[in-house]
């Protein structure tokens, strides 16, 4: 009974970052949020207010459900991916710069020195590379409703395939553990855990399609015109 | 103003579902989670430091003996918190665009000074 039972779940705690690699984390975090503060008070859409009040609390939710995987392990929903798909990648980096930073101020989830890594690692990283996933898939198979939920799951797998391998990176860099064991360890484990990323990502999407599809399309006006059937007329004239 | 009644209705039914999520998470599973298991399979888990301070350590409310309610009272007191933050960034945000927007409209015929 060496080992302190310590909050740790997906969020890296203190003890795990060197300070140089804790502190470039945090810079570049910090530069990011600016960004996105800058950019969604400039492409504010109508819905994006609301919808992150939502998605925050939502994605607060879904991260304390922690669903078994293989091998007495664990994993939990990020939503990086997915509040990028319904608010963009900007409005969504401050999603999750708001979940995760109360999660280590309030409730000691995550270590408040490798903060800016977390944020990075499972709210930045997530939201552009989903976002960009998304995007991508739904364009290449022109918008239908079945390209936003296969692009919704990939989105949300590859987001976290790359969250765990950024979190190696600087595990490695850290000299916590060799680049050569954290990696094929975390990705081994996050191959599973990605699938019920991507298995609820879909689910919140096709959820969010059959009750407000304009939500959706206004998030992705340019690819999901032609999906404009189920018109919500909700939306205020300017 | 029917938009508006939308975003309550959307707002109250999002929070909403969040917060029925937060009575099934007694039963989310307590294994370790994908580092956390890395991190003592892998032999670095002695690393890791305590919190410095404690509000609501480990998703349980302090003070309560009944661990399924403390977990479950977290979950509320969580969601709430992020909800108001993400709605107060999202409305504030908002608001900013919008006098920016009216500024800019109003001293569109001067050079556009900074706001301050």
């Amino acid at each position: 009974m060496t080992i302190p039972l310590l909050p740790i779940y997906m969020h890296i705690p203190d003890g795990f970052l060197s300070v140089p690699v804790a502190t470039v984390m945090y810079v570049i975090t910090a530069i990011i949020i600016g960004a996105a503060v800058r950019q969604t008070n400039r492409h504010l859409k109508e819905s994006t207010a609301p919808l992150m009040g939502v998605l925050a609390a939502f994605i607060f939710a879904a991260q304390m459900m922690n669903f078994p995987v293989a091998g007495g392990t664990s994993g939990h929903m990020l939503g990086g991916a997915l509040a990028a798909i319904l608010v963009g990648p900007w409005a969504a980096v401050l999603i999750m710069t708001t979940v995760i930073g109360v999660q280590a101020l309030i409730f000691q989830d995550g270590g408040l020195a490798a903060l800016g890594a977390n944020i990075f690692n499972m709210g930045i990283l997530t939201a552009f590379t989903g976002y960009a996933i998304y995007r991508t898939v739904v364009s290449v198979l022109r918008g239908t409703r079945a390209s936003m939920l296969v692009g919704s799951f990939a989105a949300a797998w590859i987001s976290v395939m790359l969250a765990a391998l950024m979190t190696s990176a600087q595990l490695a860099i850290s000299d916590t553990s060799p680049w050569s064991v954290v990696l094929p360890a975390m990705l081994g484990v996050h191959v599973l855990i990605g699938i019920g990323e991507g298995l609820i990502t879909a689910g919140a999407v096709g959820l969010v399609l059959s009750a407000r599809p304009d939500l959706l399309r206004s998030a992705t006006s340019a690819v999901t015109q032609k999906l404009s059937s189920s018109g919500y007329s909700g939306e205020s004239a300017s | 103003m029917t938009a508006r009644k939308g975003w309550i209705a959307l707002i109250a039914s999002g929070v909403g579902l969040a917060l029925i999520i937060t009575l099934f998470s007694p039963f989310a599973s307590g294994s370790p989670d994908g580092l956390e298991r890395v991190a003592e399979d892998k032999d670095f888990l002695h690393h890791a430091q305590g919190p410095s301070f404690e509000i609501i350590p480990d998703y349980a409310v302090p003070g309560i003996d009944n661990e399924r309610v403390a977990t479950i009272l977290s979950g509320i007191i969580g969601v709430l918190i992020v909800a108001v933050i993400g709605l107060a960034v999202g409305f504030g945000l908002k608001r900013l665009a919008a006098s920016r927007a009216e500024q800019t409209h109003t001293t569109d015929t001067t050079t556009s000074a900074p706001p301050g």
